[in-house]
């Protein structure tokens, strides 16, 4: 069969849908994005009727997920690692509930944060919830964990854990498809309280995943994902995890690699082989593209020195890794070719971070607010994640935080609490029905002096433009909460509405109350989106 | 045989349609090939880079190693040097030279120039001219890729192979215009 040229995330997407997947749930972040967009622009799964639609974010995509794992079908949940924080009491109690259809929670980890707040390592959380960990070196294995994760999560009726990252997502390579596999049929789960957790039902349940882990361990060990690769030159030991595996491998094209190499693909580690490579080699080189979790697991709290990695400096504490990084822990590095970009070359590089569209309506609002913030002084304006976090480079030096989605609204109310009056909030419209409207509550149930203003352009822009949950929902969400209709005001952020943009803003700025201002323009990066324009106008939002 | 390209650039320029066309060609010829690119963030005006790597044998890296890079082909001039720590010593920076300025502080064009220049093996060639001059002024990517195929192990009628399939959805109009474009771009590279 002729390979398919794939993305590492599309990879997983075409694993899962061969593999038997009846929907894929999830909210849209990179790197994971490609995943979801894949299943929905591909025939075969409109034709198998694979559900693919956002969710509103990744909570709600991981406990319709457990759903559709509850009535036997198999599921995959697929977010950014920050994602799995907003699902985690989803996902560690789904790990006690444990799985009917095989559900796979799918996560792509941006070490060195390429697109992100941090470069948290979710092989944590997996560990956490205690359920084994799958971890691809290629978009290869990419597509074969997704295809047979499905049979390990329902070898032990337990959630799996996808974990990759940046890289691999956004890198393509050839893929060779397996055969394809039935949906599964609408099966109730054969333990009718398998998914009460009530105290008495989770104790046992949880008492189950303890006695499986055994069981994780020794598929562990079997597992053609975990391969011991023997080597002459013992002084050296090397376990490489997931991506870093072609980092190390790398280095060694021209020449042999004479150490032991234990390559993990599946976690829990594989004991024996572990054991193995401690017991017969002098000291051990740990290379994991994220946190060092297996090292610290190896070196313990009395920190080994025969175990080396991140912990040590013999690679960097953190970022990605490359293949100069792993050289220079192996100290392979040559000197002869140049690796440096000379001084005088760099001082004539200029950066060249990223902008908000030229023509952005984002960029209005910020050029109105902060006139109509200029009475009031610096230091007020809490933001949020999106395009609009772009506010926050010069010229615009338009807000002071943005931390996780929907935290504008609640700093700023907390802020106003503590008597920065009046405290503001700017949030889009996607992330506005993500996590912001529970804020809101808490707001207006104490008439907190706040004033949010949800920049809409009825799309997740800072993600390539996917649906927005909020699509011609805001003011009667606002409303249903209890924001007063009074101080629910739409406008047109353009230039030439300046002046009366700027009224409004002092006026509800000055309102001691909840005030909710929506400038209100299309992402022009959407504006050849058939189906969404057509939405706009069904809606009349224009 | 391995050829080992970063494609540079600023996000919205086309350098997704250079690798896409590389990408095809490789497939085409039956080699392996791993493409790193850069999505989300960057991708608003910022600067992007994708590592192209092709082998006739299996590839380890989705990154190529800095100092073993044989090729950074760049859309914009600046851009061709903010990767030249990956470019092995008589590795070749292909260039256009029209600056893609969205920054307030962007350097010197010539000064920019001039340091490309100090490399050994460089061509630049102004490839928003050049793409204007046959009438296809969206296709300067292509002519750039042009500049760089006699120095990629893939022969030169797959790349237009490539660019049918790649645009086809388009018509052909476009297809013809970026074959032409690609012509064009080889030419430069012929007459040095
Ligand atoms: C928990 C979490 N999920 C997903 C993301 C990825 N993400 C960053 S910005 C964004 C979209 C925001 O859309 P919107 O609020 O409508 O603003 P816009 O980008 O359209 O201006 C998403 C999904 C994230 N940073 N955190
Ligand atoms: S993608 Fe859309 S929302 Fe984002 S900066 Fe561009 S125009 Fe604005």
């Amino acid at each position: 069969m002729q390979k398919l040229l794939l993305l590492g995330a599309e990879a997983i997407a075409q694993g899962a849908i061969d593999g038997g997947m009846s929907g894929v749930y999830a909210y849209p972040g990179t790197p994971s994005t490609e995943i979801t967009e894949y299943v929905q622009q591909y025939d075969l799964a409109k034709e198998r009727n694979i559900h693919s639609q956002w969710s509103a974010n990744e909570k709600t995509a991981m406990e319709s997920g457990l759903g559709m794992s509850y009535a036997g079908k198999r599921a995959m949940v697929c977010m950014k690692h920050v994602g799995l924080n907003v699902a985690a009491d989803a996902f560690i109690n789904s790990a006690i509930t444990g799985s009917n259809g095989g559900l796979l929670v799918t996560v792509a980890d941006d070490p060195s944060m390429h697109s992100s707040q941090n470069e948290q390592d979710s092989r944590y959380y997996g560990k956490f919830a205690q359920i084994p960990i799958l971890e691809p070196a290629s978009q290869q294995e990419a597509y074969d964990m997704a295809y047979f994760g499905f049979q390990l999560s329902e070898k032990f009726n337990i959630p799996v854990m996808i974990r990759f990252t940046t890289r691999l997502a956004h890198s393509r390579a050839g893929v060779e498809r397996k055969p394809l596999l039935d949906q599964n049929e609408l099966v109730l789960p054969s333990n009718p309280t398998q998914f009460v957790l009530l105290p008495a039902i989770a104790r046992k349940q949880y008492k189950g995943l303890l006695n499986s882990f055994a069981g994780f361990i020794e598929d562990s060990e079997e597992s053609t994902f975990n391969h011991y690769y023997e080597g002459t030159d013992k002084k050296l030991g090397i376990i490489a995890c997931g991506l870093a595996y072609n980092y190390l491998m790398e280095n060694y094209t021209e020449t042999e690699l004479a150490h032991p190499v234990l390559k993990i693909g599946q976690y829990p580690m594989p004991r024996s082989k572990v054991e193995k490579l401690m017991e017969e080699c002098d000291e051990v080189l740990i290379l994991e593209d994220g946190y060092p979790i297996i090292e610290e697991l190896l070196k313990g709290y009395l920190a080994k020195e025969k175990v080396h990695g991140r912990l040590d400096g013999s690679l960097p504490r953190d970022g990605e890794l490359d293949p100069n990084l792993i050289a220079k822990a192996l100290k392979l590095a040559s000197e002869d070719e140049v690796t440096e970009i000379p001084q005088d070359v760099k001082d004539i590089i200029a950066n060249r971070p990223p902008a908000m569209c030229v023509g952005c309506g984002h960029i209005d609002a910020y050029n109105a607010l902060n006139e109509a913030l200029s009475d009031y002084g610096l230091g007020r304006v809490f933001s949020d994640i999106g395009c609009y976090t772009l506010g926050a480079l010069p010229p615009y030096n338009a807000i002071n935080s943005c931390v996780d989605m929907g935290a504008s609204i609640t700093m700023a109310k907390g802020a106003a609490d503590a008597g920065l009056v009046p405290a503001v909030s700017v949030i889009g419209d996607s992330t506005f029905t993500h996590s912001g409207m529970t804020g809101l509550i808490d707001a207006v149930n104490e008439s907190s002096p706040i004033t949010v203003m949800i920049s809409d352009n009825f799309t997740t822009g800072m993600t390539g433009g996917q649906d927005s949950a909020a699509l011609g929902k805001i003011e009667d969400i606002c409303k249903g909460i209890g924001v007063d209709p009074e101080h629910i005001i739409v406008f047109t952020p353009l230039k030439k509405n300046h002046d009366q943009m700027v009224e409004i803003m002092k006026k509800e700025l000055a309102y001691d109350g909840v005030s909710v201002i929506i400038p209100r323009r299309q992402c022009i990066q959407t504006t050849k989106n058939v189906a969404l324009n057509e939405r706009i106008r069904e809606l009349n939002l224009r | 045989m391995k050829t080992d390209i970063i494609l540079a650039g600023v996000g919205g320029q086309g350098i997704l349609s250079i690798a896409a066309t590389i990408g095809m060609g490789a497939l085409a010829n039956n080699l392996h090939l791993k493409q790193a690119e850069v999505h989300g963030m960057s991708q608003r005006g910022g600067a992007v880079q994708s590592h192209f790597r092709l082998s006739s044998d299996p590839i380890a890296s989705d990154l190529i190693p800095r100092g073993g890079c044989d090729i950074v082909l760049s859309v914009e001039p600046m851009e061709s040097l903010r990767y030249i720590d990956f470019l092995k010593k008589d590795g070749w920076i292909i260039t256009n030279s029209t600056p893609f300025v969205n920054i307030p502080n962007y350097p010197d064009v010539d000064e920019v120039i001039a340091k490309i220049k100090e490399r050994k093996n460089v061509i630049i060639l102004d490839a928003d001219k050049i793409a204007k001059e046959i009438g296809s002024p969206r296709s300067s990517n292509i002519v750039a890729l042009g500049a760089a195929t006699p120095f990629i192990d893939i022969p030169f009628e797959s790349f237009e192979e490539a660019i049918k399939l790649i645009f086809k959805k388009k018509g052909e109009k476009i297809i013809n215009a970026n074959i032409e474009a690609l012509r064009a771009g080889r030419a430069v590279a012929d007459a040095r």
